[in-house]
C-alpha cells in the first residue's frame, strides 16, 4: 500500500511527460520568440524605434544583455548588429 | 547536444508511446480494409514479415541513421550521404506525400461522417474538449489526471448524443454536393489548425488521441478475444470484381503503414531522433513503434474479414476495388466489439468511427502543419518572401491538397479514394529511398548492409511496379490530362533519379571501405 502513492506519482509523472514531450520543442521556441520580442522592445531606441516606456526599460537593458547576444548569434549574425552597441 | 528546446532526452516508454501515436494515423486502417479484397491471408502474411522484416528494420534504421548524424532528418541525410540534389528531389517527394496524405484523410473523414452522421457531434467534440485541456494544461495550470480523465469520459458520454441528434449536411448548399462540404470544412479546420499555437489545440488533440489509440486498441482485442468471431472473407479472393488491379504488385502498396511506411521515417528522423536518451533507445522506440502499427493494422484486417455474418454480407461490402476501407472496419469492428463488449451495434459503430477520424484528423492538422514548413522554407531557400509568410504558405498547401481532392474525385470529391494506391507507392518509395540512405550509412561502417537492401529493392521493385501499372489505369481512367497520372509520372522520375544517385554513392562508399581495410 505504501508503494502505491509513490506509483500513482510515478504513473502522473509519465502521463505528464506524454503530453509535454512531443510538443516541448515547439512551446519553448514560441516562448523563445515572445522573450526575443521583448528583448526588442527593450532596446528598440538603439535601433531608432521610439520607446514611450523607455525611462522603465533602460534599467532592464543590463540584465537583456546576455540574451541579446544569443539572440544575434542565432539569427547567424556574428557580430551585433548596432555599430554603436557592442555585446561582444 | 542538448539544448531544451528541440534536443531533450525524454524516458524512452513515453518516446515510444509519442512515436506510436504520431506514425498511427488512419493509414493502418483503410489499408487492410481495402486490400482484404484479394482475401484475408496475403494481407495477414504481409502485415506480419512486413512488420518484422521490413517496417521494424526501416523505422529503426531511421532513427538510427538520424541519431548518428547529430538527428538530422533523413531529407538532410539525402543531402550529406547522397547529393544535394538528391536533397531537393527528396523534399519534393515527401511534400507530394503529404499533399495525397491530407487529400486522401479528407476524403475517407468525409465518408465517414456521411455514412455514419452519429460521428459527427462526437468528433467535433473533441476538438473543444481538445482546446479546453490545451487553456487548463498550459493556462491554469491544472494537473492533468482529472482533465484526462473527465475528458475522455466526455468523449465517449456525447457519443449518446451523437446517436441522438445525428448531423448531416444538405446537399446543394453552396451548390455543392455534402462530400465536398465536408472536404472544404475538414481543409479549413486543419488550416486554422496548424496556425494556432500548439498548446491550444494540436498539443491537446495528439493527447487525447494517444489516449484513443491505446483504449481502441484494448477494446477491439479485448472484444476479438471474447467475442471469437469466424473470419467470413475467404482467404484468397477467388472471385474478385472485374477491374480489381492484380495483387502483386498491388497489395504491397495499398498495405503500407502496418508493413513498411516512408512516412514513418520522417517522423523517426524529424523528432524521436532529436529525444532520444541514449542511442541503443532507438530500437526498442522505432521497432515497437512499427508493431504496435502492425498490431493496429492486423485488427483492421480481423475487423474487414470476420465482423460480418456470412460471406455474402462481406460480398457485397467489397464489389469493386477501393470498397471497403474504413466503412468495412467501422462495420466489421463495431459487431466484434458489440459481441464481445456488449454494447450496442450502432454505439461500437459510432465509437470506431470517432476513432478512426481522430486518427485521420490528427495526421491532417500535423500534415498541413509540415506542407506549411516546407512551403516557408522553399520561399527562404528561392528568395520568395511572400512564401516564408505563415497565413500564405498554409495557403499554399491548404490550396494545392484540395486541388489533389477534387481533381482526382471530380467535383464531389468523390472517388479521391483513387489517390489511395498512389499514396502508397509514393510512401514506399519514399521507405525505398529511406533505406537506401541506412545501407549507404552502414556500408560506410563496413556494416553488413543485405538487412536494409533486401527490404529496399524489393518494396522499391513493386512500388515502381505499381506506379507503372498505376501509369496505365489512370491513362485509361482520365487521358494525358489528368493531374494524378502527371503527378505519377514525376514521383516515378524522380524515385528512379534518387535512387541511381544514391546506388552510385553506395558502390563509392563501398569501394572506398574495401580500399581502406586493404590499405
Amino acid at each position: 500500500m505504501a508503494r502505491t502513492p509513490g506509483r500513482f506519482a510515478r504513473f502522473q509523472a509519465l502521463l505528464e511527460e506524454f503530453y509535454v514531450a512531443p510538443y516541448r520543442g515547439a512551446v519553448a521556441r514560441a516562448r523563445r520568440d515572445e522573450d526575443d520580442l521583448f528583448m526588442l522592445f527593450v532596446y528598440s531606441e538603439l535601433m531608432g524605434v521610439p520607446n514611450p516606456a523607455s525611462y522603465y526599460t533602460l534599467e532592464l537593458q543590463p540584465i537583456l544583455l546576455e540574451r541579446f547576444h544569443d539572440w544575434h548569434t542565432r539569427m547567424g549574425l556574428e557580430h551585433s548588429p548596432l555599430d554603436h552597441f557592442r555585446c561582444c | 547536444m542538448r539544448d531544451d528546446i528541440d534536443y531533450i532526452p525524454t524516458n524512452r516508454f513515453v518516446l515510444w508511446g509519442h512515436h506510436f501515436t504520431a506514425v498511427a494515423g488512419a493509414a493502418p486502417i483503410i489499408g487492410p480494409g481495402i486490400a482484404v479484397i484479394w482475401g484475408w491471408l496475403p494481407a495477414f502474411i504481409w502485415v506480419i514479415v512486413g512488420t518484422m522484416f521490413f517496417a521494424g528494420v526501416h523505422d529503426f534504421g531511421a532513427v538510427w541513421a538520424s541519431v548518428r548524424s547529430k538527428a538530422k532528418s533523413v531529407g538532410f541525410l539525402a543531402g550529406d550521404v547522397v547529393t544535394p540534389r538528391a536533397r531537393t528531389l527528396f523534399m519534393v517527394v515527401v511534400f507530394v506525400l503529404l499533399m495525397m496524405v491530407n487529400a486522401v484523410f479528407g476524403v475517407a473523414i468525409s465518408d465517414a461522417f456521411q455514412a455514419t452522421p452519429s460521428s459527427v457531434i462526437p468528433a467535433w467534440t473533441a476538438v473543444f474538449v481538445a482546446v479546453v485541456i490545451g487553456i487548463l494544461i498550459y493556462r491554469m495550470h491544472v494537473p492533468l489526471l482529472w482533465p484526462t480523465v473527465v475528458g475522455t469520459v466526455i468523449l465517449y458520454a456525447v457519443i449518446y448524443l451523437g446517436e441522438a441528434v445525428p448531423l448531416s449536411l444538405t446537399a446543394g448548399m453552396f451548390g455543392l454536393p455534402v462530400g465536398a462540404q465536408w472536404i472544404l470544412i475538414l481543409f479549413l479546420y486543419a488550416g486554422i489548425a496548424s496556425l494556432l499555437p500548439v498548446w491550444l489545440l494540436l498539443q491537446p488533440r495528439d493527447y487525447i488521441n494517444g489516449i484513443q489509440l491505446f483504449v481502441g486498441l484494448g477494446l477491439l482485442y479485448g472484444a476479438v478475444l471474447i467475442a471469437n468471431p469466424t473470419i467470413v472473407a475467404p482467404a484468397i479472393n477467388a472471385n474478385l470484381p472485374a477491374a480489381a488491379p492484380p495483387m502483386f504488385p498491388l497489395l504491397f502498396v495499398t498495405i503500407a503503414c502496418g508493413a513498411i511506411s516512408g512516412f514513418h521515417g520522417l517522423v523517426g528522423s524529424g523528432t524521436t531522433s532529436k529525444q532520444l536518451d541514449k542511442e541503443t533507445d532507438a530500437r526498442f522506440v522505432g521497432y515497437l513503434g512499427s508493431s504496435g502499427e502492425g498490431a493496429l493494422a492486423l485488427v483492421a484486417i480481423i475487423a474487414a474479414t470476420a465482423g460480418f455474418a456470412s460471406r455474402d454480407e462481406w460480398a457485397e461490402m467489397y464489389t469493386n476495388f477501393g470498397d471497403g476501407g474504413m466503412v468495412a472496419f467501422v462495420t466489421g469492428g463495431a459487431s466484434i466489439v458489440a459481441a464481445g463488449v456488449g454494447i450496442s451495434n450502432q454505439f461500437a459503430a459510432t465509437l470506431l468511427t470517432v476513432m478512426a477520424v481522430l486518427f485521420a484528423g490528427t495526421t491532417m492538422d500535423a500534415g498541413v502543419r509540415l506542407q506549411r514548413y516546407i512551403v516557408q522554407e522553399w520561399g527562404s531557400i528561392y528568395g520568395i518572401p511572400v512564401l516564408q509568410n505563415g497565413y500564405v504558405a498554409t495557403g499554399v498547401a491548404v490550396a494545392a491538397c484540395l486541388l489533389l481532392a477534387f481533381g482526382a474525385g471530380g467535383a464531389s470529391g468523390e472517388g479521391g479514394m483513387l489517390i489511395w494506391p498512389l499514396f502508397g507507392t509514393t510512401n514506399q518509395l519514399l521507405a525505398g529511398l529511406t533505406l537506401m540512405i541506412i545501407s549507404v550509412m552502414l556500408v560506410k561502417l563496413g556494416r553488413p548492409a543485405k538487412y536494409t537492401l533486401i527490404p529496399m529493392i524489393f518494396i522499391t521493385v513493386m512500388a515502381l511496379a505499381a506506379a507503372l501499372y498505376q501509369l496505365l489505369s489512370l491513362y485509361r481512367e482520365g487521358g494525358l490530362l489528368y493531374p494524378l497520372l502527371w503527378i505519377d509520372v514525376a514521383i516515378v522520375i524522380i524515385a528512379i533519379f534518387v535512387m541511381l544517385e544514391a546506388g552510385s554513392a553506395f558502390m563509392r562508399e563501398k569501394r572506398a571501405f574495401e580500399a581502406r581495410a586493404n590499405a
